[in-house]
């Protein structure tokens, strides 16, 4: 029941878009350094955070571009929404 | 020990207009100190505390919760119960729960109203087909009972299923497990509250755990929200908040909480006498004893603690519902509501110890944890009372994760050349 | 045609238009503007149906949605029979027919009623207590447990009616019309901003209508007047729109909300022909107005639940606004003054007032002293503590309450009646307002929920806040609607209201009886009572919750709108806990049931989902061939031929392939277009094989892993020219594909340039294949020399069709010497027609998936999703070949190396052949190493693909088998229900292992 605003669109119904999971998780730059350990951290434990998510959105019935997304996972109210590569505000 | 239910105690009661019923389960304030302290009052966690005091005679526990017991996913599912897995170990897992489903009114001395109705798991295409045939002989080499019906069988068991080749994804066979049915979800809960409560169990209601006290790498109690309690051993059992409780105990765990949705229809008459579930089209659906039509609807994909799903997602399962059931377009929706489930990447559950000692999770359930209620709390029971998994549930360990060996059950991608 | 209980005049009926109606197959009249339960009232009938736990007799209680009784089926015909319609919303039509439910065989005597016998044994939660020995018997109980509940019936054929969908944004939403949301209405309407009003009813005017002409005036008119007047005044307003009919089901965050109008069903049969049913609304509000306002409460006594005991302001509607007599001889018990605005009705229509009993020690209120100077017998600090009458009420029983209302005391007063009017004061309507996730606040004085704090923009005004006088609703909602709008707008409405007396509360009133002999019903549908409800909390059912559910309060069909408040009541009272800290259950979705029909709308047969076809779709129909549904897509499965089966036909389509020459329509692959500076280095990083090194013009097959190692997606892809190539994928994963490469560029590597487009559905793809395919193509690709070495395997050209550009690949999924040809799909059935005209003489055949699938068995290659499950690597299928040692990283090259991806005896891929050529292996059959007598036995895999190799005359078949590679001649067996099969575990490749058919 969302309505998200795309950085690059603008507003629109939540349908439009799809749910990337959590944002800011950097792919390792040198994989085959990581004990299996670390790398399972990379590849599966997520923060799954009650309260405010940092969290990644793809307008894919749009223009298609990802961008980030502040969501509080708790009333799912959008506080902040910002482009890829941009840092999460502090 | 309590009074027992039967006709007779309902006979002899009337005679005192029902005054003289006792407690089902007591309502302590928490004790300073328990051996061992499960958190979370649903099934699963009221099944763990059962199971710890009967068959490990651990006396001294406590189940926390913070709202009241059963009020999470236990009360909130479509109460399917089923063991036609795939995999050996889920197999083995949940035909464990099933086969104690089968003894658990008796058990408990309390009606969970387990109605093997038989769960029925239609195949639409043929990549279906081949999945549920390769199931279903796994399953019967695994000694669980699974039948193949084609078309034709699939209409005759359950004759209001929409068998027209002219659908849009027709039927093209079934699996059915005889076996398989539901139960009534509260009744579950209530059951094991009562059967922990007669072997002592402290069941304390409104009571959120909001900390969980470490020294090194070694548990030494909970914060609560009823104050400090001390033990060496916690079993998280905290489906939707695992990850919350995790955080509390500085671990991570690989699980995303997501919204799922359910609904009921109105009460009718008997229509539907068997649960059919299509992941294809994606419909479940089965007829509870009151009459309703209970039908489960998908998780949304985005992590939500509200307990609140979107309406697309409910929309997309009647469309479903109603292109096998065409007969149910004049029903009415009655209730929706909506859980949240904490889903494994390989949707597996985990029923493990961890890092830290005397801290144990039984979490990751997904949208099915409650067929395996009582094989849940058997073996969640089992590993910590002996630090060590039981056989059944070795596979579902938390290094998994890591070493790489999951137990896939997402089923074969639906990927097609 | 008169009715006993009309009255001769007066009322909103249409007296000209009579209309007839059977009800349990008796016949009966009522007027244009009844509802079904007016016109039966009209009649004299209260008895409409029968509880769901103890049969008991039941009557209309209410006059709208909150009605819990008077649930009716409506319609004989098996398409469009439809069980639990309340009778106070039903609106008459000619013809229509409806009956009374969950009785056998008649209301009037229904075998059921038997269980009331037994209800002293059957309290709340009975069923948990018993049911369990033996064993094996709860089978037989349940099927009896199922058969006796349930409500009305299912209907049995398909729904013949349409319903629809519709979107809708508007600035301001406002819920319900009665005086609140008209006055809120009359300001928005005077803004620009866009307005849409909703109401459930089929009127507009809320709890206007069905009020006392000679209490009310608004503005010197009447309400009714008033309403009227308004509403023409609304409609000028080109940014207003009404819906009456409209109720809104479910109120979501971020003001989304679900609304559905009903907009034939009270039609006659004829004008409901061709038109739409029910219409979902699916509304986007910048600002919701929520005056929903508020539904009455009945009282909680011994045997208040006999046909003939009404609502207070229900029997006002039916008299004021339907012109109806509920009885002749009424009582009204009240605990406040707005059930004296329905005794000076009735009286004023010639209904006898027998008594007014009141639990207040006195009122001051404007109407009790009209009550008292009509000569109206008031019975102050009195209660009903029982009723008298089985299917329908001839009596109560009435005592005096004692100082602390703890207790009654005194003689039994017994008066006879026909019917008991009972209001117990009016509940907010806070439903949707707790749906949109609002929170609640109890007021200990006034016993009410009311709204205190939403997150969304919305306000609630009117007595669904908890504003009960309506000089105050007016008053209240012009200064918060103009608050809320940022408006200044003068709104005068003048009301004429009267001072009332206060309100006082008891949840449960006290009996003279033993507590447990009394039934007093808190829930009338599911039959609990005031002693179930405190049954459940002396077993330690704590929570409102388990009380809820223990004893079903507050889940019957109407969700608890009547008992609710009656049940946290006598919880708190019991507990001895305040209300607000008790809380309320949660209201869940919808307000009002609503069929699935209407959420569904038009998504039903062909357009439950897309289809999506071929260029070519229409040509394998003339040809008749079979369809496969792969993900979307109608795929041609078989082109049988003279009444062939699906055997014969793959066998012939397999040969002629390998023999003379294959067609198939590829063009469900995806495809997507990689342009850019970087997109070499991309497909290097997403693929697990090397690419630097493919030259323009080549073609080189990837494979795809997902990060967790396991096998994603494969395809053939082309380099066409310096920085530019087309991918294919799977039919299945062209789209995930595409989002994940999307994901990746985007997220993770924004420094490549690279620029993906999806271009699947703008190529049609014609696949040739067999010995003849190269004459073939020479015949229609003019400009191209398919000399071997100028075109060899593994290459690309760009071509000419005529005047047509295609692009060629000679690229082979089945072993043999294969073209694609690549062309806009707009030609696509044009260059599949030329193939077929150009390979008559070489006897091309079209063949279909399932012999695409055994060709490409028969030369051991994979299908991704058959083959793989998300289990697999590509080391597990024996192309460690793919996998590239000396690339750095590619995506899901870490995963391969944990260790259990890396540890021998994981299943790996192999070929099985059977003992006996002629035995099909199945495929998803188990194969063992040892056949136990019985389960469990220790499986090593599964039979992936299988098929009879009609070019080796041999059964074939693909496996996933533990430590497979090592295995090879071993023997295994397939234990089937029936029999087992032997199998010898092969390479996975059967035919042509050194590759010459390619260059045939």
């Amino acid at each position: 029941m969302f309505i998200i605003k795309c950085p690059y669109c603008g507003e629109r119904d939540h349908t439009e878009f799809s749910y990337g999971g959590e944002a800011h998780i950097v792919r390792p730059k040198q994989p085959t350094e990581l004990s299996d350990d670390q790398w399972a951290e990379y590849l599966f434990m997520r923060k799954n955070i009650k309260g405010l998510q940092y969290e990644r959105w793809n307008h894919s019935h749009g223009c298609r571009q990802w961008f980030n997304v502040a969501r509080d996972t708790s009333n799912d109210k959008i506080h902040l929404i910002y482009k890829m590569g941009e840092n999460p505000p502090k | 020990m309590k009074n027992k239910y039967s006709i007779f105690s309902l006979i002899k009661n009337s005679f005192t207009y029902h005054e003289n019923w006792q407690r089902a389960w007591r309502d302590p304030e928490p004790k300073k100190n328990y051996d061992v302290i499960i958190v979370g009052g649903g099934g699963h966690g009221l099944a763990t505390a059962y199971y710890l005091a009967k068959e490990h005679n651990l006396k001294n526990i406590a189940v926390l919760e913070k709202g009241w017991i059963g009020g999470g996913n236990t009360g909130r599912n479509t109460t399917i119960i089923r063991s036609n897995y795939l995999w050996d170990a889920s197999a083995g897992l949940y035909d464990h729960a099933l086969k104690l489903w089968e003894g658990l009114s008796q058990e408990l001395n309390y009606n969970v109203m387990f109605s093997q109705r038989g769960v029925m798991n239609l195949a639409h295409n043929l990549h279906d087909v081949r999945e549920l045939k390769r199931r279903t002989h796994a399953n019967r080499l695994n000694g669980i009972d699974c039948d193949w019906l084609d078309t034709k069988q699939v209409k005759e068991f359950c004759p209001i299923i929409n068998c027209s080749p002219d659908i849009r994804y027709p039927v093209m066979g079934s699996t059915l497990q005889k076996r398989a049915g539901t139960a009534r979800h509260d009744a579950v809960a209530w059951g094991y509250a009562r059967g922990a409560d007669s072997f002592g169990v402290d069941i304390i209601q409104n009571c959120e755990v909001t900390g969980i006290k470490r020294k090194g790498n070694n548990i030494e109690g909970v914060e609560t929200t009823k104050g400090f309690i001390k033990t060496t051993k916690v079993g998280i059992v905290a489906a939707g908040h695992s990850s919350v409780l995790a955080n509390m105990a500085g671990i991570r765990l690989p699980l995303e909480s997501k919204p799922l949705q359910a609904l009921v229809s109105e009460p009718i008459k008997p229509i539907i006498d068997t649960v059919v579930m299509s992941n294809a089209v994606h419909a479940y659906v089965s007829q509870s004893d009151k009459g309703e039509l209970v039908i489960g609807a998908g998780t949304d994909a985005y992590i939500s603690y509200t307990q609140k799903g979107t309406h697309e997602v409910i929309e997309g399962t009647l469309k479903a519902i109603l292109e096998l059931y065409p007969i149910f377009s004049r029903l009415k929706m009655l209730r929706q509501w909506g859980g949240i489930v904490d889903i494994c990447p390989d949707a597996s559950p985990i029923i493990s110890k961890t890092s830290i000692n005397g801290l144990y999770f039984n979490c990751g359930w997904g949208t099915g944890g409650f067929k395996a209620t009582p094989g849940s709390g058997n073996l969640f029971a089992y590993t910590i009372a002996k630090n060590e998994p039981h056989k059944l549930n070795a596979a579902f360990n938390i290094n998994r994760f890591i070493s790489g060996d999951l137990v896939d059950e997402h089923g074969a991608a639906a990927v097609a050349h | 045609m008169s009715s006993k209980f009309r009255l001769q005049s007066g009322g909103e009926i249409n007296r000209s238009e009579a209309i007839s109606f059977k009800f349990n197959g008796k016949t009966f009249f009522g007027y244009k503007g009844d509802t079904l339960a007016s016109a039966l009232l009209a009649n004299g009938i209260h008895l409409v149906g029968r509880s769901f736990k103890y049969h008991r007799p039941r009557g209309f209680l209410g006059s709208g949605s909150e009605e819990p009784n008077a649930i009716v089926q409506v319609y004989k015909d098996e398409a469009k029979k439809e069980p639990n319609v309340r009778a106070t919303e039903i609106e008459i039509f000619e013809g229509l027919e409806a009956k009374s439910q969950n009785c056998w065989p008649s209301v009037n005597f229904d075998f059921g009623e038997i269980n009331n016998l037994f209800s002293p044994i059957i309290p709340a939660g009975f069923y948990y207590k018993t049911f369990m020995w033996p064993a094996k018997f709860w089978k037989k109980y349940e099927y009896f447990i199922r058969k006796s509940a349930g409500l009305g019936i299912s209907a049995t054929q398909r729904d013949p009616d349409l319903y629809d969908h519709k979107y809708y944004h508007c600035e301001v939403l406002i819920v319900g019309s009665g005086p609140a949301g008209l006055a809120a209405a009359l300001i928005a309407a005077k803004t620009e901003k866009k307005v849409l009003l909703v109401d459930e009813k089929p009127e507009i005017g809320g709890s206007l209508i069905g009020s006392n002409d000679n209490v009310i005036r608004i503005n010197n008119d009447t309400p009714k007047d008033w309403i009227k007047k308004t509403y023409l005044e609304l409609l000028k307003n080109k940014n207003v729109q009404i819906l009456n009919r409209t109720s809104v089901a479910s109120y979501h965050n971020y003001n989304y909300l679900i609304m559905v109008q009903n907009l034939t069903d009270h039609l006659n049969e004829n004008d409901k022909k061709n038109k739409i049913r029910q219409r979902l609304w699916k509304v986007r509000a910048k600002k919701v107005i929520l005056a929903t306002g508020s539904i009455e409460r009945t009282m909680i006594f011994d045997c208040n639940d006999r046909p003939g005991i009404m609502l207070s302001s229900a029997v006002r509607k039916y008299l004021n606004h339907y012109a109806v007599k509920c009885g002749n001889n009424a009582i009204i018990f009240a605990n406040n003054d707005d059930a004296y605005e329905t005794a000076l009705s009735l009286h004023s229509k010639g209904v006898k007032i027998k008594a007014i009993i009141d639990i207040r020690e006195e009122s001051n209120g404007d109407l009790v002293k009209k009550c008292t100077d009509l000569g109206l017998k008031i019975m102050w600090k009195h209660s009903v503590v029982s009723t008298g009458g089985h299917k329908k009420i001839d009596k109560v029983f009435v005592m005096k309450l004692s100082a602390d209302n703890n207790s009654v005391v005194g003689d039994k007063i017994k008066i006879n009646c026909d019917l008991l009017c009972v209001s117990g004061g009016y509940t907010p309507a806070v439903h949707l307002f707790t749906q949109s996730g609002g929170k609640l606040s109890f007021d200990e004085k006034k016993f009410y929920f009311y709204p205190v704090k939403t997150t969304l923009n919305q306000i609630s005004i009117g007595s669904c806040s908890g504003i009960f006088n309506l000089k105050k609703i007016i008053q209240d909602s012009n200064l918060k609607v103009n608050d809320f709008l940022k408006t200044e707008i003068k709104n005068e409405i003048i009301v004429s209201d009267y001072n009332s007396g206060n309100f006082k509360n008891i949840w449960l009133l006290p009996s003279d009886k033993v507590t447990g002999k009394t039934k007093s019903f808190v829930d009338f549908q599911n039959d609990s009572t005031a002693n179930d409800i405190k049954l459940a909390l002396r077993e330690g059912f704590k929570s409102i919750e388990h009380v809820k559910r223990y004893t079903t309060t507050g889940m019957a069909t109407d969700q608890g709108k009547i008992s609710n408040m009656h049940a946290l009541g006598i919880i708190s009272e019991i507990t001895k806990t305040k209300m607000g800290e008790l809380g309320t259950t949660t209201f869940r979705p919808p307000y009002t049931p609503l069929t699935f029909g209407a959420l569904v709308g038009r998504n039903v047969k062909q357009f439950f989902d897309i289809t999506r076809e071929t260029p070519m779709h229409s040509w394998h129909k003339k040809k008749g061939a079979k369809f496969e549904d792969v993900g979307q897509w109608k795929r041609a499965w078989y082109y049988p031929v003279n009444n062939e089966n699906m055997h014969d036909a793959v066998q012939r389509e397999s040969k002629a392939a390998r023999n003379n020459a294959g067609i198939l329509d590829a063009s469900t692959l995806g495809k997507i277009d990689i342009q850019g500076r970087d997109a070499n280095e991309f497909l290097n990083r997403i693929y697990t094989n090397a690419w630097s090194k493919l030259d323009i013009g080549k073609c080189r097959y990837g494979l795809m892993l997902n990060e967790d190692g396991m096998v994603y997606d494969d395809g053939v892809t082309t380099r066409l020219g310096e920085n530019h190539y087309i991918m294919t994928t799977t039919t299945g994963g062209a789209a995930t594909v595409m989002n994940k490469l999307e994901d990746y560029l985007q997220t993770e590597w924004p420094e490549l340039k690279v620029f993906l487009t999806s271009v699947t559905d703008h190529f049609a793809t014609v696949s040739v294949c067999g010995p003849n395919s190269k004459k073939i193509l020479e015949k229609i690709v003019k400009n191209i020399n398919f000399e071997d070495q100028k075109f060899p395997h593994m290459s690309f050209k760009d071509g000419i069709i005529d005047n047509i550009k295609c692009r060629v690949m000679r690229i082979s999924f089945t072993g043999e010497l294969s073209y694609e040809i690549n062309i806009q799909a707009n030609y696509g059935k044009a260059v599949w027609e030329k193939c077929m005209d150009a390979g008559k003489e070489f006897k091309i055949t079209p063949y279909g998936t399932e012999a695409m699938h055994l060709l490409r068995a028969e030369k051991g290659f994979v299908i991704v999703g058959q083959e793989t499950d998300g289990t697999i690597t590509p080391v597990d299928l024996q192309m460690d070949w793919i996998v590239s040692k000396k690339k750095y990283d590619f995506i899901g090259k870490r995963s391969l190396y944990r260790s259990d991806t890396m540890k021998d005896g994981r299943k790996q891929m192999v070929g099985l052949l059977t003992t006996d050529p002629n035995e099909i292996l199945e495929e998803g059959a188990q194969i063992v190493a040892e056949v136990k007598k019985k389960p469990p036995m220790n499986m090593l895999g599964h039979v992936t693909s299988s098929y009879y190799s009609p070019n080796l005359k041999k059964s074939i078949a693909l496996a996933l088998v533990k430590n497979g590679k090592n295995l090879k001649g071993k023997k295994l067996y397939v234990p089937m229900q029936n029999k087992i099969i032997e199998v010898i575990v092969s390479d996975s490749v059967f035919l042509d292992k050194e590759g010459n058919k390619l260059n045939a």
